[in-house]
This record gives C-alpha cells, sequence and structure tokens, in this order.
C-alpha cells in the first residue's frame, strides 16, 4: 500500500528534512570513515568553512542565491503539476537577456541599466521556458523531454552568439567584453563598506536580497493570490481545474513562464553580479541542483530556502575540505550531495512513515 | 471446540483489532460463518467492513486476535496465503485484462507451467464443471473486454473457483450491475451455497441483505454491534443498528406542480476524444420546483450528459437553454454558466468536486474564487474563505468543524456536504447533482436528501444522476431512463417500478420487450 501520509505542514517542510539530512550525513560519514578520514574532523571542517567566518557565509550565501532562484522555479512549475528540468538553459537565455541591455544600455544611469537588464534576463527566461509550456499545453508533448532538449539548445546558441555576434573581438575565450560599472549589481563587501563594515571579498552581492524577496513573492503568488490558486488547484486535479472553470492549458503556459523568468535570477547573480560580462556555461549545473533543493524543502518557499542553505554550506565547506584534506577529492564531496538528495528527494518516504507515528493528529470523524 | 458432530464454522475471526494510526478501524471483531451459508456484513461507510475483509484476505495484518479456516488457526500473511485456505475475493473494481480471452484471465497466474496448453486445458474443464454444477456458463473464447459488466464480474467468481475458493468473498457486487444482473447474481450465489460453498457479502444495501443472506453481522465504528438471522430482522432493524439511531428511509415528498421550463436540452450529441458517441439525441425539459431523476447503469451517457451540460465538455450537436435563453459556445463555459445560476455537484467529488490535498476553506471556494466576497485584486483574503466555510460548517453540520483541515481528511458524507454546500448557497436556478450520496453514510444521505427536497419546494430545478435507483425512485417527479448514450424512456417517478425501469437501462424499450 503506498498512501500518501499526512503530516502537518511544519513537519512535512521542516523536520522530515532535517531528519534525511541526518541520516544522509550519517551515512557520508561512513563513507568518509572508508577511506581513513575522520567524519566529525570533516564535518567540523564543513561546517566551520561554511559558517565559521565572514568570508566563509558570504561564500555560502552566493552559492545559495543561486540554489534559492533556480529552487524556487522547479516549485513553481512542481505547484502545477509540472517538472521543469530547464532551469540552465533558462538561465543561460536570460543570460543572454541581461548581457544584451547591459551591453547596449551600460552608458545610462544604474537605476535604469539595472532593472531593465533584471526584466529582460526574467523576459528571456520565461520565452525559452514558455515554448516548451506551449507545446506540453496545446500539442501533449511533455515538458520533461522538450526542456532537456532546450537546454541543449540554449547551449549551443549561446556558443554561437558569443563566437560569432555578441563575443568580444579583443578576447581568446568565447565571451563579451565586460560590462561598464554602471551595469554592476554591487557587492556585499561594497554594500557593507559604505556602512561601515568590513567585509572580505566574496563574490556575495545584491542578487541575494532578490532571491530572497523571489521566495517571499512566490510564497505570496502560490498561497495566497488567485492565480496560484488557479496553479495548485491544475497541479492537483486537472479534473477539478476544468470544473472550476480554470484552464489547464493557459495555466501550464504561465507557470512554466514564471519558472523560467525564477530560473534566470541564476543569471542575474552570476552574469550582472560575480562575472560583469557574459561567459559560457556560467549556470554550472546549477539549474539540475534546483531540482534537488526544490524537492528537497517540498516545494514550499521557505523550505527551498533552507534547502538552499544547506546546498551553499555543502559547496563552500566542501571546498574548503578537500583543499584542507585532499583525500576528501571535490568528487568525495559531490557524493556527499548525492546522498543528500537521495535521502532527502527520493527516500523521504523512509522517514515519514516513522515520523508520522511520533506526531499526534487530529482524529477525522 | 464444541459439539464433535457440528462442523467448525468455515471462517472465525476472533478478537480482531486493526488501527491507522489513531483511527481504530477495527476492535474486538469477533464473526464466524457458518460452512454453506451467506452471510452479510451491512455497515456505513468507514465502519471496518473493507478494512475487515482486507484482514481475512491478507493484505493487512491485524495488530491482534486471531483467523480461524475451518477451525485451523492461520496466521494469514498475504493474499497468497488466503488463497491457499481458500478464500477468493471479488472486489468492486474487477482485476481482469480487457485484451485477454475469458480462460487466459481465469488462469493468469495459475498456468501451472511455461507452456500453456495443459493449463488452459484443465481451466477449460474447470469452466464446464462450474457451467454444470452451478449455472455458471461462460464463454471461455470471449475477450473480457467485450463482455457486460455482470459477465465480467462471473469471470472474476469464476477466477476464485478456479483457484479452489471454499469461501467466497464479494465487496459491493451489485453496485455496478442493473436490477436484472443482481437478480442473476444472487440465484448464482444461491447456487454456489447448494453445493456447500460459503459466501460472505459486504453491501450497504438493505434489501440485499434481506434477499440473499442467512445471517447479517451489523458493523459500526469498527465493532459488529449485532449479528442477527436474517429471517428475523428487518429493514428498519437493521438500519437503525447501523446508524445506531431510527432513521427515516423514504423522504416525505410534498405534492407540487412544477412552474416553467428552466433548462431544456434539445437533441444533444456528444462524441468523445477517441470518435466514440457517448450521447445522442438527448432531448428533454427540467422545470422549476421539479426533480428530474436520470436512472442508468454507470458508464451510459451520465457522466457525458453533466459534463456537456456545465460547460465541462463541448456538445458536437444539440442546443441547451436556460431560463428560456439558448446558450452560445461562449456561454457553454463552467465559470459562466455558474454566473447564470447553473450550479453542479459533480459525480465524483474527489477527483472534480474538490481539492483533496488543499485545507476545506480552499476546496470550498472552488470554482468560485473570482467572486468580491473572497477579495478583490490578484490576491484572495484568505480570513473571508475561512469565515465563510466555518458558517456553512454549522449550517450543514460538517464534522469536525475545523476549515483548515485538509479536505482528503473529512469522511465522505462530509466532504459532499462541503460541495452541497458551496453551490447550494449560491442559489441556484438549476442545480446538477451526480451520485449525491456515492459513498456517504446513511445520516449523511438523509440530511442530503432533505436539501435536495427543499431546494424543489424553494422551485429550484433539479437534475439528479444516480446509479442507486432507489434513491432515483424517493426523490424523482420524473425519471428519464438512460442506455447506451440515449434515453430508453420516460416515468412518472411515484408510478415507476424497478423491474420496468431495469428493463430500460438494459436497453430494453416498450417495443422491443
Amino acid at each position: 500500500m503506498t498512501k500518501p501520509i499526512d503530516l502537518p505542514r511544519w513537519v512535512d517542510i521542516a523536520v522530515v528534512p532535517a531528519v534525511a539530512t541526518v541520516a544522509a550525513f550519517v551515512v557520508a560519514g561512513l563513507v568518509v570513515a572508508a577511506i581513513g578520514e575522520s567524519p566529525l574532523e570533516a564535518t567540523r571542517i564543513l561546517i566551520a568553512g561554511s559558517l565559521g567566518s565572514a568570508e566563509g557565509i558570504g561564500f555560502t550565501l552566493y552559492y545559495a542565491t543561486n540554489f534559492i532562484f533556480t529552487g524556487l522555479a522547479v516549485a513553481v512549475a512542481f505547484h502545477a503539476g509540472l517538472f521543469n528540468i530547464g532551469a540552465e538553459g533558462q538561465a543561460t537565455l536570460g543570460g543572454l537577456g541581461a548581457a544584451l541591455v547591459c551591453l547596449s544600455l551600460d552608458r545610462l544611469p544604474t537605476l535604469i541599466v539595472v532593472p531593465l537588464a533584471i526584466i529582460a534576463a526574467a523576459a528571456f527566461g520565461a520565452l525559452w521556458a514558455f515554448v516548451p509550456g506551449y507545446l506540453q499545453a496545446r500539442r501533449g508533448s511533455h515538458v520533461v523531454i522538450t526542456t532537456i532538449m532546450f537546454n541543449f539548445l540554449a547551449a549551443i546558441l549561446s556558443v554561437y552568439l558569443l563566437v560569432n555576434v555578441i563575443g568580444d573581438p579583443k578576447s581568446m575565450a568565447p565571451e563579451t567584453r565586460s560590462f561598464g560599472p554602471n551595469a554592476h549589481l554591487p557587492f556585499a563587501h561594497e554594500l557593507l563598506r559604505a556602512l561601515g563594515w568590513n567585509m572580505p571579498e566574496t563574490p556575495l552581492n545584491l542578487s541575494f536580497v532578490l532571491a530572497l524577496l523571489a521566495a517571499l513573492g512566490v510564497h505570496v503568488l502560490v498561497y495566497r493570490s488567485r492565480l496560484g490558486y488557479a496553479i495548485r488547484t491544475v497541479g492537483a486535479s486537472q479534473a477539478a481545474a476544468v470544473y472550476a472553470g480554470i484552464s489547464p492549458e493557459r495555466i501550464t503556459m504561465l507557470a512554466m513562464a514564471l519558472s523560467g523568468a525564477l530560473a534566470a535570477g541564476l543569471a542575474v547573480n552570476e552574469v550582472m553580479g560575480v562575472q560583469q560580462h557574459l561567459l559560457l556555461e556560467f549556470t554550472s549545473g546549477y539549474g539540475f541542483v534546483g531540482i534537488a533543493v526544490a524537492l528537497m524543502g517540498r516545494a514550499h518557499p521557505l523550505g527551498v530556502l533552507l534547502a538552499s542553505l544547506l546546498f551553499g554550506m555543502l559547496y563552500q565547506g566542501g571546498a574548503e575540505l578537500s583543499f584542507d584534506h585532499p583525500a576528501i577529492t571535490r568528487d568525495m564531496v559531490t557524493v556527499i550531495g548525492g546522498v543528500l538528495i537521495l535521502f532527502a528527494g527520493a527516500l523521504d518516504g523512509l522517514f515519514r512513515r516513522g515520523i508520522a507515528g511520533l506526531v499526534p493528529r487530529r482524529a477525522v470523524i | 471446540m464444541t459439539a464433535d458432530d457440528a462442523p467448525p464454522p468455515a471462517i472465525e475471526l476472533i478478537g480482531i483489532d486493526k488501527s491507522f494510526g489513531p483511527v481504530r478501524a477495527n476492535r474486538r471483531v469477533d464473526l464466524s460463518v457458518a460452512k454453506g451459508s451467506i452471510h452479510g456484513i451491512v455497515g456505513e461507510n468507514g465502519a471496518g467492513k473493507s478494512t475487515l475483509m482486507s484482514i481475512l484476505y491478507g493484505f493487512y495484518e491485524a495488530d491482534a486476535g486471531e483467523i480461524r479456516v475451518d477451525g485451523r488457526r492461520l496466521g494469514i500473511s498475504s493474499p497468497e496465503v488466503a488463497i491457499r485456505a481458500g478464500i477468493g475475493m471479488v472486489f468492486q473494481h474487477f482485476m481482469l485484462v480487457g485484451e485477454l480471452s475469458v480462460i487466459d484471465n481465469v488462469m493468469l497466474g495459475v498456468e501451472g507451467g511455461p507452456l500453456l496448453a495443459s493449463g488452459s486445458g484443465r481451466a477449460r474443464a474447470a469452466l464446464t464443471r462450474f457451467a454444470t454444477d452451478y449455472g455458471l456458463a461462460i464463454d471461455p473464447d470471449a475477450k473480457v473486454g467485450q463482455l457486460s459488466v455482470g459477465q465480467q464480474q462471473r469471470v472474476e467468481i469464476v477466477k476464485a473457483l478456479y483457484r479452489g475458493a471454499n469461501v467466497l468473498v464479494l465487496d459491493e457486487p451489485t453496485a455496478v450491475l442493473t436490477p436484472p444482473e443482481a437478480t442473476a447474481l444472487f440465484r448464482l450465489l444461491t447456487a454456489l451455497k447448494a453445493q456447500g460453498k460459503t459466501v460472505i457479502l459486504i453491501t450497504h444495501k438493505l434489501q440485499e441483505i434481506m434477499a440473499a443472506t442467512d445471517r447479517v453481522s451489523v458493523m459500526r465504528q469498527g465493532e459488529i454491534v449485532a449479528t442477527l438471522d436474517t429471517r428475523a430482522t428487518s429493514p428498519r432493524e437493521l438500519a437503525a443498528l447501523m446508524v445506531g439511531r431510527e432513521v427515516l428511509l423514504r423522504i416525505e415528498k410534498t405534492p407540487r406542480l412544477p412552474g416553467a421550463a428552466v433548462l431544456e436540452v434539445e437533441g444533444l450529441k456528444v462524441v468523445d476524444g477517441r470518435g466514440v458517441t457517448r450521447l445522442d439525441h438527448v432531448s428533454f425539459k427540467l422545470r422549476e420546483g421539479e426533480i428530474l431523476g436520470i436512472a442508468g447503469v454507470a458508464g451510459n451517457g451520465q457522466s457525458e450528459l453533466l459534463g456537456a451540460l456545465s460547460g465541462i465538455v463541448a456538445p458536437s450537436a444539440g442546443s441547451i437553454a436556460l431560463s428560456g435563453v439558448r446558450l452560445d459556445r461562449r456561454a457553454l463555459d463552467p465559470r459562466e454558466l455558474r454566473r447564470r445560476g447553473l450550479l453542479h455537484v459533480p459525480e465524483d467529488r474527489l477527483r472534480m468536486g474538490l481539492v483533496p490535498p488543499f485545507p476545506a476553506y480552499e476546496s470550498a471556494a472552488l470554482g468560485f474564487t473570482h467572486e468580491a466576497r473572497y477579495g478583490r485584486g490578484p490576491l484572495f483574503d484568505r480570513p473571508a474563505m475561512v469565515e465563510d466555510l466555518a458558517a456553512r460548517m454549522l449550517g450543514y453540520d460538517v464534522r469536525p468543524r475545523d476549515p483548515y483541515l485538509r479536505t482528503s481528511r473529512f469522511s465522505g458524507g462530509n466532504q459532499q456536504k462541503i460541495v452541497l454546500a458551496r453551490e447550494i448557497e449560491r442559489a441556484p436556478k438549476v442545480l446538477l447533482v451526480g451520485q449525491p450520496t456515492r459513498g456517504v453514510d446513511i445520516g449523511a444521505i438523509e440530511f442530503i436528501h432533505r436539501r435536495l427536497m427543499a431546494l424543489r419546494e424553494a422551485g429550484v430545478g433539479i437534475l439528479l444522476v444516480s446509479v442507486e435507483l432507489e434513491e432515483i425512485m424517493s426523490l424523482s417527479d420524473r425519471i428519464l431512463v438512460m442506455c447506451g448514450g440515449r434515453i430508453t424512456g420516460e416515468r412518472a417517478g411515484e408510478a415507476a417500478d424497478p423491474n420496468d425501469l431495469g428493463l430500460l437501462m438494459a436497453g430494453v424499450t416498450g417495443e422491443a420487450a
């Protein structure tokens, strides 16, 4: 019998992932022990490296920014019953949109060019996701297949454009020239220095605040708005949506476009915040990890924030770990991430059953 | 064990306990089913009948208690064990492969070797034997998908017998049958009994219990509250035992002259996505203050009729007029029809009428989220939604009275009350009602029927689709019978005769009979 197990919301989005995380670290600890390193020492370095210093925190939050955007993107599509695995491609296109605005308008004041560039990124990402949404709604082409295909298309398109059209002729690499200073998103260390705080230089920038606002916006959209109600209805039951007069086709296209716009936040962080020029493959797989983040966060914005923070710690702490202990390679850290995804995303039923027995429940009359 | 000459009971359950989390589905259940008898089990939905039978068949393991088959204690840990002990189960939803023949379905899983020849020979012989022993004749080479529902049920019974069943458990076997098919089923069960087989019949229809069983056990809230000789009891007593109080089995209907036509349907036709005509030549008028019942076996176009009338399915021909206004393509949209006063309680509340994972207050606004009462602008006013449902929970006696509770956690009757309240509160002119009491307990049925009668009094035109003939007959002013997507007859509600309706449901119209 595989009946879904009803749990209170807070247990669903906080307790279950927490238990899964602990279990994942126990298993990962066994792996670390198996190669002759101390799991406790590894955990200590992981935590100290990610949260033990201002620099570590800066890097952790920078990574988390990417995961929040891609995690939210996957989560919004989830609510409509869609599995968007094209965040990579949508972010790639978002980067293109941002770069086009930044390259052509970076002489204008920051307050004009930066919002325009962000809007362009979102619009390009939305459009790139809208097409699979359209194909799903009107032609029944499965969104999982089309979004994967669109990832390849996006990669090829950006190679072509960077090599032949918008690339910097003075550079050997396929990349654009650097944007003018007006088109930069300010770094956290710049902002904090202006406030008199001295913080070491990290890639953390204003995008992190945008990511938090996006999480809040997604929460309001999904749980408080009429559109969110329609999205969740379509995701839960197409028949109920049709009965209610909600068009599943329209909602499918809309939800995909929203999802693509959120994925483009990854481009805002990387292209406008960190790199300040467009280059190839800046998405580096963050789009795929977003799937794990959304799964672990149960598609709830708060859960996505927490999961993003955890993966941010893993990325940053993991880098420190492989630096300090060469025996624990980056691949090893990837294994730990994989175990985490396995426990939190795929095997959470394992813990839900046990936890369900411990949580007091209101009886059904 | 008692006296040596009395055979031990075919099935004996002693002190069965089963809990799901904090819910005790079965508590200290003792049940003894005599060999060669037909034993009925009645009870409301959620009384624990299905759980008990699932324990007997090895789907669940009891927390406490023991099972004895022919006096021998047995730990039934899986359906395989149950089958080996001679217990056969016929589910409400058949487990057949439509593409395969009867004989293939019968030997599926018990082919007896890598080659089919010997197995199919044995199955064929068994089928012949069943035909002579029990009058259970069925064409072994017919494709199961092309058989009628009643015949498919016979295949399920044959399957159980072929696996050596001495005890046959049938779960709501008549839910999908026409009255003549049901009569044939009971004749078969009597023949099985005459040959020494034991039958356990789970049903919520009291007439069936009275007609077919030797003894009957009544379940309520997980317990067996009484086991009686059928001859010594009455439907009234059984109903009172099931609910724990006296209930009205038949609803009082005041004579009432219906008013002007509110819904006029002319030549309605629906063709589904695969090009199959599901509804054809359907014409009728529904008047104010009238309940028009649509009788028929499930799947004969009733769902398509409701779909077309509520704007969910686009008709391919015909016209629909609401309050004298002919509806064009644009008006045949669920939201627009709601605005015009045509409301719809759908047949399948969990798939269509509610959103199971939503909190109840959100489900209670399904289809009406655009209304100003839930706030203006893109955001909805959650407290208004909650208050709205809280007030209706009071008026409709929905339990538990918790608007935040997840929709799926309410019982069937309470879910149905949430849907009904949502639709009725919008002051409909026309109310489409599909299977209003499917999976609803007796207490709630009574309540729902009263509400529908009150609406009729208030002048609402009600189109009632139900597969429960009893319900159609007790509520309707007029009855239309559907078969194969067409209307095969019309009868006045008072004068209707179940056998006559049964023939119409089977497609036997006046001229042909």
